[in-house]
């Protein structure tokens, strides 16, 4: 076993973790009363030195390490590069709207940057008890953050939501792990895949993969398993909201990838009409809730219900032309997420000033700016051409079309019609000149950072180079693809996995 | 020159934009900036029909290079006889909404102007794209200035009239983008002309040719807007503002019936061309029923656009090569006279600050020149002789009186007689006749040099194409049509004989 190389192959994991814990040790070693702005600075630092690490690992050999438990391929690293992205930015975003005075700044930053290794971890991680640890890092960063609020009402209350069913969901997903083991007598991506069809109970291998599912749409808040969402975006600081309502969720669609195109694509029938219905009903359900949202970020929530219906509608599509759409709607959506969450965090502030589309009247006219940008994600979001939400929602649907699921792109972008109500309800709020505005116009206009503005900057430009030009994402995402769908030589892996086995 | 021409004139309004959006929103530098952008774009325009081959059947200036590879995007652009005109409108009636907004747009020009640029910049695109996704990235981004627009400057709930507009077209486009990613995942191309051959090849299988070009229809048809799709019509007309109001219905449909519907699938729109017959005298009577009783003029303009919309519609569904000339020609005209008649009920509204039309009368003394000219256009619209309104309605008639059948000829003329009815009742009601007391308190204050500098050369240009329309017919004809003409002949062969498309053996040659 080549130690050395194992180490590159997580690198950005290595590289994030030691950052986490700087932080958190510079945080204890700091006197009380100084400012913790500089945290920020060394987490955003640090994890910005990962996402060139993992752009660097393209230049590994693609294959496994650690004895068949991490593997580094186009795929991992397209998903470790816009993991690290959304955290750079959510950092950013933060470093300006946390209140100087506020609690564990530290923790905070140490926390963002300990979820984005598991989030890390669960994209590259080809042994499923990898994957539960990567995925429980990413949760409980995340359960602390969304509760980080702890002196407003509903802080605490979304995170021992967020928590309890959270905990739920990932019980089912261990409970399908230990089927799928019970099944195939391994834990190990490919072995699985390879065992699967020959498996003497196949009862209890649709059991896994059932089992596996809902663990798995839990977390990337599709219906009926969303329940959770609008509380906690809500209840969450905004910042959290923009990482949380992504980066986790680009992890755990990467997971879902791996579990029905790399491990169970021998089972597409089971599969395949399970998440059928299941992206009809988030898009539906998400749209309809949305439609009566005045709470912006609970309008937000359900919209992201939605949206993750329209990423399903990709996995109708066959092989590549599946996974490469769906990766593609994961990076737009995070671009043009995160970039109207930090619109919200400036407008709104910290403390969720403006909760209310209506408080959103005559922005266009105060911060011109501001006004324009959150137009722009609005747009996205509806998926008007020459924006990301665009090119996303159109590779998802020629998937599914493709894949030959004529009615689910046509009840999708049925449904991306009445989202357009919605969205355009608050960007037309944002445009509409207000009573007060007068002389609201004569007031300074909102002060914007020098890290938010990188913040929003990035944002915007992403979601712009995704609907302009998405030829190189789409390349990137292609590699993926046929990366995922042909496992490293067969050979290697098994001579590892007995090796560690017999070591136990 | 030839291949960039029309990248240039995609980018030129753009980049305005941009400027626009940068520069300070100090006085009416983004109304000067916006008109010298619109202008320069107008003169490049120019190029267009200066250099046109109209001895040449198919596409000229063509630039295809590849955008996307997977799926195959192209960056395909071209003008025809078809869209050769339209490019050209385009650019006439972007200073010509710059010239409008002058006064009327006081607040918050720097958006105003630089989502105009926008506007402009999308539908160029709409109409020089032939690769279906870039056609329709246009013609989704034609929606978005509109709506923001709508709701800025609402003159009562712009908010409501903003939203409604943009769900009766966005709604729409969701059947035509399945249908355009189905194409792709049949042919394996978005290219119009490929597209065009390989359907009638019958790569697409009927039935699902008839769903997809249904889709077509539909998205077109609410753009239009066709009975008894104009429910945005009316709120659309009473909110926007008079800039964005001109351009907002009629020529973006048209166009994509005659080119995509028309031009992909013959044999499914002639099949479906009776009831779109049906349809457009209804709403040709229709709309002409409702503009005599409207009040507000802006709701009376609404209807009269949708009785004559309906009218451009009747000749391009009755599958006639006359009717399709008298269309293509009739689409210049409408959008010319609709123009004029906004800039006009516009100019009438910012000195009165009442859009209904009972307030006002005798204003010929008052304002002579605005009476002079408002009589001038409405002569053109009822389609008097020498005046281009007439060329564009006498072709389509008599098209369909010889091509289609006597019964709905003869009912479209009807509404053509009702369209004088309605057209000289208002010029009555408004300008002649006892002076109302509205117009008695205000000083007369006549157009200025700004509006009679948009104005009259308007006025002019349908005179000339009413004199000599064969300035512009010569190169509509020469659009594109032989593909669709034999699949429509085979078509009607089979199932309607009575309807077979009025066309000599010379032009089937041609």
């Amino acid at each position: 076993m080549n130690t050395v190389l194992d180490m590159y192959r997580i690198l950005p994991e290595v590289i994030l973790t030691i950052t986490g814990v700087l932080v958190m040790l510079v945080d204890a070693s700091l006197a009380p009363f100084r400012s913790r702005r500089p945290l920020g600075w060394v987490a955003a630092s640090g994890t910005t030195a990962a996402y060139a690490a993992s752009i660097w690992q393209l230049s590994l050999p693609v294959g496994t390490g650690f004895s068949g438990t991490v593997e580094t391929s186009p795929f991992t690293v397209f998903f470790h590069v816009l993991i690290c992205g959304i955290v750079i930015v959510t950092l950013l975003l933060s470093l300006d709207t946390l209140p100087e005075d506020s609690h564990h700044q530290g923790e905070y930053y140490a926390l963002m940057v300990f979820g984005a290794v598991g989030m890390c971890l669960l994209t590259s991680a080809v042994e499923l008890l990898v994957v539960f640890i990567g995925l429980e890092i990413s949760s409980i960063s995340t359960y602390i953050l969304a509760g980080y609020r702890k002196q407003t009402g509903k802080g605490p209350e979304a995170a021992i939501k967020y928590f309890l069913l959270g905990s739920f969901a990932t019980a089912f997903l261990l409970y399908g792990i230990a089927l799928v083991f019970g099944a195939t007598g391994t834990t190990q991506v490919y072995e699985i895949a390879r065992n699967v069809s020959s498996a003497p109970n196949q009862v209890l291998v649709n059991a896994a993969l059932g089992m596996m599912l809902v663990g798995i749409l839990f977390k990337v808040s599709a219906a009926p398993f969303h329940i959770w969402t609008p509380d906690v975006y809500e209840g969450a600081p905004s910042p959290v909201v923009a990482l949380m309502s992504t980066a986790p969720k680009a992890a755990a669609f990467a997971f879902l990838l791996r579990i029905v195109y790399e491990m169970f694509p021998t089972l597409r029938s089971v599969w395949a009409p399970v998440l059928w219905i299941v992206a009809v009903l988030s898009m539906t359900v998400g749209n309809l809730a949305a439609l009566r949202q005045q709470n912006v970020k609970r309008m937000l929530a359900y919209s992201a219900i939605a949206h993750a219906g329209y990423l399903l509608a990709a996995f109708a599509g066959f092989g590549s032309t599946g996974i490469s759409a769906a990766s593609f709607y994961i990076a737009a959506y995070a671009a043009m997420n995160v970039g109207i969450f930090a619109v919200i965090t400036i407008a709104g502030g910290y403390g969720d000033e403006r909760p209310l589309v209506q408080d959103y009247k005559g922005l266009l006219h105060r911060s011109p700016l501001l006004g324009s940008l959150l137009i722009f994600f609005l747009v996205s979001l509806i998926g008007i051409p020459f924006t990301g939400g665009f090119f996303g929602k159109f590779y998802s649907f020629s998937a599914a079309v493709g894949g030959g699921a004529v009615i689910l792109a046509i009840i999708g972008l049925m449904n991306s019609g009445l989202a357009a109500a919605y969205y355009l309800r608050f960007a037309l709020a944002a445009a509409q000149r207000s009573a007060e505005d007068e002389e609201a116009s004569r007031m300074p206009s909102m002060q914007v950072g020098i890290a938010v503005g990188a913040a929003l900057l990035l944002a915007t430009a992403a979601t712009l180079a995704l609907g302009i030009v998405p030829g190189g994402t789409l390349r990137a995402t292609e590699a993926g693809a046929h990366t995922l769908q042909a496992p490293p030589a067969a050979s290697v892996v098994p001579a590892d996995i007995t090796a560690t086995r017999a070591n136990q | 020159m030839d291949s960039t021409i029309l990248t240039l004139i995609l980018l030129v309004p753009l980049a305005g934009a941009l400027v626009v959006a940068l520069l300070p929103d100090r006085g009416k530098l983004p109304a000067w900036l916006a008109l010298i952008t619109t202008l320069a774009t107008f003169v490049l325009t120019w190029h267009l029909p200066a250099h046109f081959n109209s001895s040449q059947s198919g596409f000229q200036f063509v630039v295809n290079r590849q955008w996307i590879e997977s799926p195959a995007i192209y960056y395909h652009i071209g003008v025809d006889g078809l869209s050769l005109w339209l490019v050209v409108l385009v650019g006439l009636l972007g200073p010509v909404g710059v010239l409008a907004s002058w006064n009327s747009i006081t607040r918050r020009r720097k958006v105003f102007y630089s989502l105009f640029l926008v506007q402009q910049t999308a539908m160029y695109g709409v109409f020089i794209s032939l690769d279906l996704m870039v056609y329709y990235g246009f013609w989704e981004l034609s929606l978005v200035p509109m709506a923001i627009l709508i709701a800025m400057y609402g003159r009562k709930d712009g908010q409501k009239a903003a939203m409604k507009f943009f769900l009766f077209t966005f709604i729409p486009s969701a059947p035509l983008l399945v249908a355009i990613l189905y194409l792709y995942a049949r042919t394996g191309t978005f290219n119009f002309s490929e597209l065009r051959i390989l359907v009638a090849a019958g790569s697409v299988p009927t039935d699902a040719a008839f769903w997809v070009a249904l889709a077509f229809l539909f998205a077109f048809a609410v753009k239009v807007p066709v009975f008894p799709l104009h429910g945005w019509l009316a709120d659309t007309f009473g909110e926007a503002p008079v800039a964005m109001a001109m351009v907002v219905a009629g020529k973006l449909g048209l166009y994509s019936m005659l080119r995509f519907h028309i031009g992909l699938f013959p044999v499914q729109a002639h099949a479906i061309a009776p009831l779109l017959i049906a349809l457009a005298v209804i709403g040709i009577l229709y709309g002409a029923c409702l503009a005599l009783v409207q009040r507000d003029f802006w709701r009376f303009l609404a209807f009269a656009a949708l009785s004559h919309l309906s009218l451009i519609t009747l000749g391009i569904y009755g599958f006639t090569f006359t009717g399709w000339s008298g269309a293509a020609f009739q689409i210049l005209n409408n959008e010319l006279i609709d123009a004029a008649l906004f800039v006009l009920f516009g100019a009438l509204e910012i000195r009165y600050a009442t859009s209904e039309i009972a307030a006002y009368g005798g204003m010929a003394n008052r304002t002579p020149r605005l009476a002079t000219i408002f009589v001038v256009v409405s002569l053109a619209m009822i389609g008097l002789p020498l005046l281009n309104g007439f060329v564009g309605e006498f072709l389509i008639l008599s098209s369909t009186f010889a091509g289609v059948n006597h019964g709905w000829a003869t009912v479209a003329t009807l509404g053509v007689i009702l369209s004088a009815a309605y057209m000289l009742w208002l010029v009555q009601r408004v300008f002649y006749g006892q002076e109302s007391r509205m117009a008695a308190a205000e000083p007369p204050n006549d157009l200025h040099l700004g509006e009679q500098l948009v104005l009259w050369p308007l006025a002019v240009l349908m005179l000339i194409m009413g004199v000599s329309p064969n300035l512009w017919l010569q190169s509509i004809e020469t659009a594109p049509k032989p593909l669709v003409l034999q699949q429509a002949r085979a078509a009607s062969s089979i199932a309607q004989p009575d309807a077979v498309p009025v066309v000599s053996a010379g032009e089937v040659q041609r």
